[in-house]
């Protein structure tokens, strides 16, 4: 009993060892974006305008709305040790489903959302196979997925088509206040992300095939499978972010996409938000911080109206400033 | 006699046509411990891995009480109750010991991974080791080799196996901590688990095992009663040969001073003051964080001295980092192989050169009509000098580190842990040739937990207590002596 006691409180002295507040990348990224919105107020106030005003606000979180969708299921497929080129041209293709699908017709709406769900599921179900079956290298295989949907645009698109029905354009202007109704959609889908990938064993797996396969296989996790789900829900994000712009434009858009880059610019993204490209590490919270530091920069600029060139030398070097930084908190450093 | 729980038959395995396990039979009892010998590159870590269902064999037969199964996944292999403790740590560093301890088997509740049971029963399989102090919360990254170590141990207890196959638990410990192992492995076996253990360490075999099964080039060699053996009929087996003394002849006279340390010291060690001259091997001794690879890392430049004065062939110098140590003829051989020693994706041939081609110029830079014979001269058995060092048994890996340093002949060599992992024969040869280059000049100093090993070699023993010297020995040293000192005791007292 005694002893039984002894160790109890051997144990409980041994396990918190206070949370110290640490400067982990989330944290970082979280203070960088106050940082930079403080910066930014003033830069435009200097010029005489206001950064946050409802224009303003309704600016950022607009364009955070659709990098975010992208970028969440990035984050999937980064954690899990592999990375997506095809969603820029995804996200066109979806549209373009969405809209067709729709011509105008309401009642069309329910099924063309889940046409377009299938058609994204089924491209992150060719990306994870030929990765995991082909065994290609993530790279190669999603910018291979990449050029065949591209081919696909081109020879059948040469412009905008289809048109969506008014009731749906509501998903893409509505607000509560100055918040469109979208971006609440779109943190609400987050949510679920940050459940799934925190709470689920799916989840766990997906850290662990991303922090190292062969321990994972060894351990028993099924690596394939794990794969495949993280590049299917990829995809389904790239989905909901055409269905977005469908409702947005009005029309189905073959490069709107590429156009904004999304590929690279999701990636940004998590990687800013502190996950490591290597995989293994980081999460969706840091994500949308990526996203809002992203979408505030392009706002402030605007703004300033600054020349594009310039613009992308900020973004550039933000970049690399924050990858520089999180290589040297992370507890790289010897532990023995 | 107990019952067998798992048996293997006449199991064959081969590598891109170069055949690995040639036939292997082997019987694993309830409540046995099985130990599993032979050479580096025998074959053990490939037989263990068709166990675990890693690789699958070529032909043979798997039986698990009595049925045939085949495992295509090592996720079958474990469903089935084998749980194996691979040679490299495989734990992932930035999870917690609770969610690596459960990888792959997460408990679930209501749709979640129940986070509140691992934990738990976490915690309640470390107290059952006396391991309390590990916090399951914690991250892997944070412990000490040791603690993962304990942690795989868990890991492999939690998956309710039946059968335990444990390859090289000990390459990582240290003295006191290999007895906490064993006192391990004893209380599974009472309980009536089959284990199945790897290992090079002679003593610890005939301490734990019941039963000794040898394999040479992947062939089944001889499986006897552990007590039926006598350590010298073992070695034959394994080596095919009767070995000569393990330990080579100490020479006579050692020559001048090649580096001296006059009160050095900086956060990890402090007032050290010691000469090792040409010829000599000097050993370090002392507990796993007593501050004996802290010298060496101190000298080698990782972490520096800062106080007191370092000294090399009679010149103060300062040593700032690892660059500055190659170019003046120190080589550091550490005790980690895959963190620090080896490029695992690189050839043989281009890890063996690596320091040459770093830390030389021109034409003695690119170098390499001697490869064969650097290569020989440490017994690396490889498919060839072009084959990636990931692929060679451990043992072999450990060898190919020795021969990295070597090839840009230093004449100040610190070695840490050299023989961690290497079988008997090559034990011997590391040994020898140590001596040899010690017998031209070299001035050696070593590092190793294993007292016979750094009481056999060295010609002057520190002993390393709390990051000072707490005195030094003659060669030929009791190892009451030794522990003594080390434990911070005089001289014999053993608490
Ligand atoms: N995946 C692989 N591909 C090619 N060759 C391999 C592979 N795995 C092992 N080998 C070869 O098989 C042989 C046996 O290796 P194994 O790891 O089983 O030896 P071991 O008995 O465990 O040795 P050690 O005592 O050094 O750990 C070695 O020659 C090794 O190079
Ligand atoms: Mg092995």
């Amino acid at each position: 009993m005694s002893v039984v006691q002894e160790k109890v409180s051997v144990v409980r002295r041994a396990a918190p060892q206070g949370r110290r507040f640490v400067l982990t990348p989330t944290v970082t990224v979280y203070l960088a974006l106050v940082a930079l919105l403080v910066v930014g107020s003033v830069l435009v106030g200097l010029k005489g305008g206001v950064l946050l005003d409802e224009g303003g606000i309704l600016n950022i979180l607009t364009r955070s709305t659709v990098l975010g969708l992208v970028a969440v299921g990035q984050t999937m497929a980064i954690v899990t040790g592999s990375l997506d080129l095809s969603v820029a041209y995804l996200i066109g293709l979806c549209s373009l489903v969405a809209a067709e699908t729709m011509a105008g017709d309401t009642s069309m709406i329910a099924p063309a959302v889940v046409l377009v769900l299938v058609v994204a599921a089924s491209v992150g179900l060719v990306n994870g196979l030929v990765i995991t079956v082909l065994k290609a290298n993530a790279f190669i295989a999603t910018l291979g997925v990449a050029l065949i949907l591209r081919g696909y645009l081109e020879h059948n698109y040469t412009g905008p088509a289809g048109s969506v029905p008014r009731a749906f354009q509501h998903l893409g202007y509505d607000r509560i206040g100055p918040i469109p109704a979208a971006t609440l959609l779109m943190l609400l889908i987050a949510a679920g992300v940050w459940w799934y990938l925190r709470r689920t064993r799916t989840g766990y797996h997906m850290y662990a095939v991303g922090g190292d396969i062969e321990v994972a296989r060894l351990s028993g996790v099924r690596t394939s499978r794990t794969i495949v789900t993280a590049h299917v829900l990829c995809s389904l994000m790239a989905g909901l972010a055409g269905i977005f712009l469908a409702s947005r434009l009005g029309s189905g858009a073959p490069y709107v996409g590429m156009d904004a880059g999304y590929d690279l610019e999701s990636i940004a993204a998590v990687v800013l938000g502190g996950t490591v490209l290597a995989g293994g590490r980081g999460g969706v919270v840091g994500t949308i911080g990526g996203v809002l530091i992203l979408s505030t920069l392009d706002t402030v600029f605007d703004d300033l109206a600054v020349d594009p060139f310039f613009k992308n030398v900020v973004r550039g070097v933000v970049l690399i400033i924050a990858v520089a930084l999180y290589a040297r908190s992370k507890g790289n450093g010897r532990t023995s | 006699m107990s019952e067998v729980v798992a048996r293997l038959d006449g199991i064959t395995k081969s590598f891109l046509g170069v055949p690995v396990l040639r036939g292997v039979d082997l019987e694993l009892r309830a409540g046995e411990v099985h130990a599993l010998m032979g050479e580096n590159g025998a074959g053990k870590s490939t037989l263990l891995k068709v166990l675990a269902g890693v690789h699958r064999p070529d032909s043979g037969r798997i039986l698990l009480g009595g049925n045939e199964v085949s495992f295509a996944t090592p996720r079958d292999a474990q469903a089935a109750g084998i749980a194996i403790i691979h040679q490299e740590l495989n734990l992932l560093p930035h999870r917690t010991v609770a969610e690596n301890v459960f990888l792959g088997r997460e408990p679930v509740r209501r749709g979640q991974v129940d986070r509140r049971a691992m934990v738990a029963e976490t915690r309640r399989l470390l107290d059952w080791l006396g391991e309390d102090g590990i916090d399951p919360e914690a991250g892997v990254v944070r412990l000490p080799v040791a603690q993962r170590q304990v942690v795989e141990i868990v890991k492999a207890l939690s998956a309710d196996a039946r059968v335990l196959a444990m390859d090289e638990p000990t390459a990582a410990l240290a003295d006191h901590e290999v007895e906490l192992l064993y006192d391990l492995v004893a209380r599974l076996r009472d309980r009536g688990m089959a284990i199945l253990y790897v290992s090079h360490r002679m003593r610890e075999v005939f301490d734990l095992s019941q039963r000794i099964t040898v394999l040479k080039d992947g062939a089944f060699v001889t499986c006897s009663p552990t007590e039926e053996l006598t350590s010298d009929q073992l070695v034959r087996h394994m080596v095919g040969r009767p070995l000569d003394a393990l330990y080579p002849e100490r020479p006579t006279e050692p020559g001048e001073v090649r580096i001296s340390l006059r009160d050095a010291g900086n956060d990890r060690v402090r007032d050290l003051t010691f000469d090792v001259r040409a010829g000599e091997i000097v050993g370090l001794a002392g507990l796993q964080g007593s501050g004996r690879s802290a010298i060496a890392r101190a000298i080698w430049g990782v972490e520096p001295f800062t106080a007191g004065v370092l000294e090399r062939d009679g010149e103060p110098v300062r040593i700032p980092n690892p660059r500055t140590a190659v170019r003046k003829g120190i080589g550091y051989v550490t005790e980690d192989r895959k963190g620090e020693g080896l490029a695992l994706r690189q050839s043989v041939r281009d890890n063996a050169l690596l320091v040459r081609r770093a830390a030389l110029r021109g034409q003695a830079a690119r170098r390499a009509s001697d490869l064969a014979a650097l290569l020989k001269s440490v017994n690396v058995v490889a498919q060839g000098p072009h084959q990636e060092v990931r692929y060679l048994s451990g043992g072999n890996q450990q060898k190919v580190v020795l021969g990295k340093w070597l090839a840009v002949r230093p004449n100040v060599l610190i070695v840490d842990e050299p023989t961690r992992g290497i079988d008997v024969g090559a034990k011997q040869a590391v040994y020898q040739l140590l001596r040899d280059l010690a017998a031209d000049g070299m001035a050696i100093l070593m590092i190793s937990s294993e007292l016979p090993e750094l009481i056999g070699m060295s010609d002057r023993i520190l002993v390393m207590h709390e990051g000072a010297i707490a005195g030094a020995l003659p060669a030929g040293a009791s190892e009451e002596a030794v522990m003594g000192l080390a434990t911070g005791h005089g001289i014999g007292e053993v608490a």
